[in-house]
């Protein structure tokens, strides 16, 4: 499903060139769970934005079944978060000007592919059917996440991406986004890949990968 | 009869600084108090009526070259009435009246009246506003506690100034010394200014006195010279009027007329002019005459009561001052010590009023005195040309 | 101290990393101090012209002495008041054409001169200006502009001398002199009265041989009076720019203050107390305000010198106001213009620094909802709108002075930009209801929020664009209207002017004998007071040429024909308003009565015209003076004739004119005097463009979260940076589309109340959709060249920036 080789990506910084990833090998079976953990600064992140296609490798391959994430242009890359993969943040993740309902049809609207009972199901399940016409501002922290679980589940994407999506909420609502995120991962039968700081957390999912300066422990 | 004749060198058109660079600042000074035209109107009074100012030569151009003027010479005939009338060919030439009065309760006050002619050109033949003989008026009334004065600027050609010989009349805007009938004398002086005015008869049988050699009076050693006569007999009655209270006035007059095209040294900076009515009936004139150069020059006459007129050689004349007072930020002597060796006298004179000072054009003191010592009397006292700070 | 200084480095520390915000705190108080100075300079300038122009006239301070019936009197007036003790001067005034310049001559007695008919002469002239002033050959004072002007060949003039402070075309010389240029020997206009002298106790009357009367005089009054709405409205719109920069200065300031919240609990968490902070924030202010106030001033200057040419221009069209094309200012104009710098700067900073003080060291959880946010200032911005344009409309229609005029579009300007967003808002909402993509949604939606952010930038384009309508629609209708009405009323082909009764008379004999002269139109003019009014009374022949073609507001029957009898009289518009005259009226020429036949327009005349029959005005008025003769000939003999005339009675250009030669030159007129506008109109815009730019490029920094979540969702940058623009286009469009109404009803308002109450003259109300079209390309233009940098910036903005969104602390 996902076949990573050799990936390195550097940033500029004031001091000079800051080697983020040096080489990761990393490949998940579909409808597997995997998260990624490891000290700031030590390219998590950024291995989770580069498979995203949120920003361009420095060498190196990202295979997403047959496709070759590196290869893509803007455009492409852009056609590649719209169709085939969801994203879950920490925070931002909502688009401030629409309302709940808007926000969740939003991305599968935008790759073509919504599907009314499924949106009401994924709802019915996050709990959302009494915030449906609120607006962003107006939801707490665990509202907004699940809020945004759901419209990444709305498209129904191959790979589910998370980076720290708890991050930002307390343990008791975290946990329960939680819960919610891999119930969801289970219905679907995704790929799902999330990078956390927490131990415990890591351990809801198949498989633990550590990240020490840019490589795979 | 008389040994040596002097001018008094009340030539004025007065006091002024004795250099351009001293004057321009003052001149600048006017131009923005008063603006513009007003100071423009100075300017080409400076430039025009004193043209030699600018070129750094005795006070108020005075002291310039006379080319194409006439000159004044000696042994010329002055005859009247012709002569009371204006010398237009002449550069500067003036009718000069100090008045030493008392009122009914016996305050003593004094009246000035002046009218000056100065020509911009020797031209002579320009009418109307291209006359270039301009005139300018002073009037002034002193008493102990006040001193009051106006100013007036006319040019030639308008008639809005001027001066006829037969019947006599001078005058400018409506101030104006005239004969009351075909004879001379009795005038009428009748002039005003802020705050007062005076309307007086001015009579007396005396013939004018000649100055200098018949009429010829020196008022230097190299040659500068004018013709000057007097009439110091006068004797007045009639009214002044200050700030709307009208006084009866008596007391007597003295009139002098000169004229002249050069008639300063350029080194002579300044002048102290007396003119003393004494108790006796006698009249005297003295002056000094300051330069930067040389020594004072000193000079006068002695007239009998009967209008012998007798000129005092220089070397017998001596005035030194007494007491200076602060005069419109000037430092200025406003009592003396004269003395006249062979007529004995000896006194001290001083200002009924220390701050009798005329802010006109060219700001100078002119005051009414008194006379004490060897003699008793009243006079008029002119100073001009202390430097001022401003 | 130490304590201050790093409280207030660690505030400025904010400058360094958001450079936009300082650049938009600056500009905009640039933008307001330099527009604000600018426009007090010009007016400022403009009064000192005034000032100087009454001051030589003999102004406000000093009355004068003239014959009653007006006109020039026997200089011997002078000597006989003088010597009954009155301090008057002479002065002799006239106009002469030299090289086709028309020159005001003012002939001055120096030496009696009343020190309070202050000539500027004076000012840094050196003594050499007055050589030879007083005598011939005479001298002659002028500006520099002036001497230039009028080249090398100066015909009879005296020599000039270049002065400062003389009011262009006009020569100051000795009257002896003026006597001469003006062929006016022995004759005088008036006498200034010395008002610091005493009043003599001989009566005027008995004083002088002529039936003299005193006069304070209203020459600056008049001017003041007609130029009161040009320096109003110049005024308004200096006001109006200031009001948005500070604007901007205002949303810049509290964008910083949002943004500095953290740094500011920080700052009070270590110690320092709210008033500490509060002052050194102040402090701060105050130095960049102080910063932005001298470049602002500068900039004025640059400005008002730039537009002084157009003031001056406009001035002496519309007014015939001479102003010196020069600017030369005060420095308390400098001052002031750095004082309001200031002052602006801590006014819009107010709010925020009064929310600095009472701020608590803790942040509160509360959530900022913006939503309800807008909608309670949305609503009450609207109900503001709706009373201000309810005022603007009653005022309108009661509308009685020239204050209120203004008032009335003060109203309708302020209303329709408050009234603005929510519009835009009901609008934006209406096209979301419709919306059914995802992507067009979010474009409404987005919009809409927008909205608060760009509000105050739309606002600034609605008034300019509104401005620039309404004014237009007034300039375009007043050309059409003015060029109709010139070829209606200049009827005759050729226009001469005799120099004396003599040549009069022999032109009009040797025309007689001409085949190809259809018509001799003498006239006769005088000017008299009507109701304490300046007026122009003319008379003229009652012909064919006339019955035609006069244009008229309003005629009785028989008009010409009782106008030929002697007892009847046109009157202008503007006499007819002040007066408040209406057709059948019965009016009086000093004794001669008369009843109004009808009312012409006569556009731009600052005073009153009345036209009579020449024939009785003769007999009734004989001290009038000719007037210009109007020639009927075909138009192919024009030149002939023109010709003809200047090898016989060798008369020059200024003297002998053709009709075209007329129209052009009166078109040159007009055009100049809209000068300014034109440039206004250009100013306006480009604030509000300035405006749009500030705004678009602050909310560009702002909007990085609202965009992030839609590139992650897919869109690309490209695709971004595409809406970002078409909606700067959309809201521009918008704004400018309702700026159209705005725009015709200041049209409306200008042309029906203000021009009726400032100039006594009402315009016809023409529509030019092609203005209005260039004007929305204008908008878009400005909008798009406003938004071009924050878009081409987003377009290329690393994915690394847009990704930091998720990860970044708050």
């Amino acid at each position: 499903m996902l076949a990573i080789r050799d990936l390195t990506k550097s940033y500029d910084t004031l001091q000079g060139p800051l080697n983020v990833l040096r080489g990761v090998d990393l490949d998940v079976e579909a409808g597997a769970s995997l998260s990624l953990m490891g000290e700031s600064g030590s390219g998590k992140s950024t291995l989770l934005h580069l498979v995203a296609g949120l920003d361009a490798a420095d060498a190196g391959t990202i295979m997403l079944g047959n496709m070759d994430i590196t290869a893509l242009d803007d455009a492409g890359r852009a056609k590649l978060r719209r169709s085939r993969i969801g994203l879950v943040f920490q925070q931002f993740n909502l688009i401030p000007s629409l309302s709940v309902a808007a926000n969740m049809a939003f991305q599968a609207q935008l790759a073509g592919r919504l599907d009314t009972a499924w949106q009401d199901e994924l709802v019915d399940r996050l709990g959302l059917g009494d915030l449906l016409t609120r607006y962003p501002e107006q939801l707490s922290g665990g509202q907004q996440q699940r809020v945004a679980i759901g419209r990444t589940f709305a498209v129904r994407p191959d790979l589910i991406l998370a980076d720290e999506p708890t991050g930002n909420l307390d343990e008791e609502s975290g946990d329960a986004v939680m819960h919610l995120a891999l119930e969801l991962v289970a219905r679907t039968g995704c790929t799902f890949m999330m990078v956390t700081h927490s131990a415990r957390l890591a351990a809801m999912l198949d498989r633990q990968v550590t990240l020490v300066q840019g490589r795979l422990a | 009869m008389s040994v040596e004749r002097t001018t008094h060198p009340r030539t004025n058109i007065r006091g002024l600084d004795k250099s351009c660079a001293a004057l321009r600042p003052m001149l600048m000074r006017y131009v923005h108090a008063v603006g513009a035209l007003a100071g423009a109107a100075f300017l080409v009074l400076l430039l025009f009526l004193f043209p030699a100012a600018a070129q750094q030569q005795g006070f108020a151009g005075l002291g310039g070259e006379a080319d194409g003027y006439a000159r004044v010479t000696p042994n010329k005939d002055i005859t009247f009435p012709k002569d009371h009338g204006a010398h237009p060919a002449y550069r500067i030439e003036w009718w000069y009246v100090t008045a030493n009065l008392i009122d009914e309760a016996g305050n003593p006050l004094g009246v000035q009246f002046t009218l000056f002619r100065q020509a911009a050109t020797p031209d002579t033949t320009g009418e109307e506003w291209a006359r270039t003989q301009y005139w300018m008026g002073h009037t002034a009334l002193t008493t102990a506690d006040s001193h009051l004065h106006g100013e007036s600027l006319a040019r030639g050609g308008t008639g809005q100034a001027g001066v006829t010989a037969t019947p006599f009349e001078a005058w400018i805007d409506d101030w104006i010394i005239a004969s009351k009938n075909e004879d001379f004398a009795p005038l009428r002086l009748a002039a005003s200014g802020k705050g007062f005015s005076y309307d007086l008869t001015l009579a007396t049988d005396a013939p004018m006195v000649l100055q200098g050699e018949g009429g010829y009076s020196r008022k230097s050693d190299r040659g500068q010279a004018s013709y000057y006569v007097s009439q110091p007999f006068f004797e007045v009655a009639g009214t002044v009027t200050i700030d709307g209270t009208s006084y009866k006035v008596t007391g007597g007059a003295w009139m002098d007329r000169e004229w002249s095209s050069q008639p300063l040294a350029a080194d002579q900076t300044g002048w102290d002019w007396f003119s003393l009515h004494l108790g006796t009936g006698e009249k005297v004139m003295l002056f000094r005459l300051r330069s930067t150069e040389r020594a004072p020059y000193f000079a006068g006459n002695w007239i009998s009561p009967d209008g012998t007129s007798q000129a005092i050689p220089a070397d017998a004349i001596n005035a030194e001052p007494l007491g200076i007072s602060t005069v419109a930020g000037r430092s200025i002597p406003t009592s003396w010590r004269l003395t006249v060796e062979g007529h004995d006298l000896d006194v001290t004179v001083g200002a009924l009023n220390p701050q009798s000072w005329n802010e006109t054009l060219f700001p100078y003191w002119e005051g009414p005195i008194t006379v004490a010592g060897s003699h008793e009397g009243v006079g008029y006292l002119e100073m001009t040309g202390y430097p001022g700070d401003r | 101290m130490n304590r201050i200084l790093h409280t207030l480095l660690a505030l400025m520390s904010h400058w360094r990393r958001k450079p936009l915000q300082l650049v938009a705190l600056l500009g905009g108080l640039m933008i307001a101090t330099a527009l604000w100075s600018g426009v007090q300079a010009l007016n400022a300038q403009a009064k000192t012209n005034y000032d100087n122009a009454a001051r030589l006239l003999g102004g406000d301070a000093v009355p004068s002495i003239a014959l009653e019936s007006g006109g020039r009197f026997d200089e011997r007036a002078f000597a006989q008041l003088r010597r009954a003790g009155w301090k008057v001067s002479p002065i002799l005034e006239g106009r002469i054409h030299i090289n086709e310049t028309s020159l005001r001559i003012l002939g001055i007695e120096p030496l009696t001169l009343p020190p309070a008919a202050g000539i500027s002469a004076g000012g840094g002239l050196g003594p050499a200006v007055f050589e030879g002033f007083m005598r011939p050959p005479w001298r002659a004072l002028a500006s520099a502009e002036t001497i230039e002007l009028l080249g090398e060949d100066t015909g009879t003039l005296p020599p000039l001398t270049a002065s400062e402070g003389i009011a262009p075309r006009m020569l100051i010389m000795d009257i002896g002199a003026a006597q001469a240029v003006l062929d006016a020997s022995g004759q005088i206009s008036r006498l200034l009265l010395d008002p610091a002298a005493a009043q003599p106790g001989t009566p005027l009357a008995q004083a002088a041989a002529l039936p003299l009367t005193i006069t304070e005089n209203e020459a600056q009054g008049d001017l003041n009076r007609l130029t009161q709405s040009f320096h109003l409205n110049l005024t308004a719109f200096g006001m109006l720019a200031f009001l948005v920069g500070l604007f901007i200065v205002y949303s810049a300031i509290a964008l910083a203050f949002e943004q500095r919240l953290p740094m500011m609990r920080t700052l009070r968490a270590l110690g320092i107390s709210a008033r500490m902070l509060t002052a050194v924030m102040l402090a701060e202010l105050v130095t960049l305000a102080l910063l932005a106030g001298v470049v602002g001033v500068v900039g004025g200057y640059l400005i008002a010198s730039a537009l002084m040419p157009n003031v001056a221009a406009s001035l002496d069209g519309l007014y015939g106001a001479d102003v010196a094309g020069t600017l030369s200012l005060e420095p308390e104009w400098w001052l002031m213009g750095i004082a309001i710098s200031v002052i602006g700067a801590v006014g819009a900073a107010g709010y925020s620094l009064l929310k600095a003080y009472r701020m608590p060291p803790l942040a509160s959880a509360r959530r900022y909802a913006w939503r309800e946010a807008q909608k309670v200032w949305l609503s009450l911005q609207g109900g503001i709108a709706v009373v201000l344009l309810a005022l603007a409309a009653i005022l309108m229609l009661t509308a009685d002075g020239l204050i209120a005029g203004f008032a009335s579009l003060a109203a309708l300007l302020v209303g329709s930009a408050l009234m603005l967003p929510p519009a835009l808002a009901v609008i934006l909402s209406a096209g979301q209801g419709m919306a059914r993509r995802p992507l067009s949604q979010w474009f409404w939606a987005d919009s809409q929020q927008q909205l608060s952010g760009l509000s105050i930038a739309l606002m600034a384009l609605l008034l300019a664009l509104g401005a620039n309508i309404g004014v237009g629609t007034m300039v375009e209708g007043f050309r059409d209207t003015f060029n109709d009405w010139l070829d209606q009323r200049l009827v005759s082909e050729v226009y001469f002017d005799a120099r004396t009764d003599d040549e009069a008379a022999q032109i009009e004999a040797w025309l007689a004998n001409r085949d190809d002269v259809n018509a001799v139109l003498p006239t006769l003019k005088t000017e008299v007071r009507m109701g304490g009014l300046p007026v122009i009374v003319t008379g003229f022949r009652v012909h064919e040429s006339y019955r035609n073609s006069w244009p008229m507001i309003d005629i009785a029957p028989d008009a010409f024909d009782r106008v030929a009898a002697g007892d009847a009289a046109f009157v202008s518009e503007q006499l007819a308003n002040r007066l408040d005259l209406s057709l059948d009226d019965p009016i009086e020429i000093g004794s001669w009565p008369l009843i109004v036949a009808g009312i012409y327009p006569d556009y731009g005349n600052p005073k009153g015209h009345i036209s009579v029959e020449i024939g009785a005005m003769r007999a009734k008025l004989p001290d009038a003076e000719r007037g210009d003769y109007g020639l009927r000939v075909a138009p192919k003999d024009t030149g002939a004739l023109i010709l003809a005339m200047r090898d016989t009675f060798g008369m020059d250009d200024s003297a002998l004119i053709d009709q075209s030669a007329l129209k052009s030159y009166s078109k040159g007129v007009f055009e100049s005097t809209f000068a300014v506008t034109a440039a206004l109109n250009v100013l306006t815009m480009a604030v509000a463009g300035f405006a749009l730019f500030m705004s678009l490029l602050t909310l560009a920094e702002m909007r990085l979260p609202q965009l992030a979540p839609l590139w992650a969702a897919g869109v690309t940058r490209r695709g971004l940076a595409g809406m970002e623009l078409l909606k700067t286009l959309g809201m521009a469009l918008l704004t400018a589309i309702l700026a159209i109404p705005l725009g015709l009803a200041v049209a409306w308002c200008l042309v029906a109340v203000v021009n009726v109450q400032a100039f006594g003259w009402r315009l016809p109300f023409h529509l030019f959709p092609m203005q209005w079209v260039q004007l929305i390309g204008l908008a878009l233009l400005t909008a798009a060249l406003a938004a071009a940098w924050p878009i081409w910036s987003l377009r290329r903005m690393p994915p690394v920036r847009l990704v930091r969104v998720f990860t970044d602390e708050r």
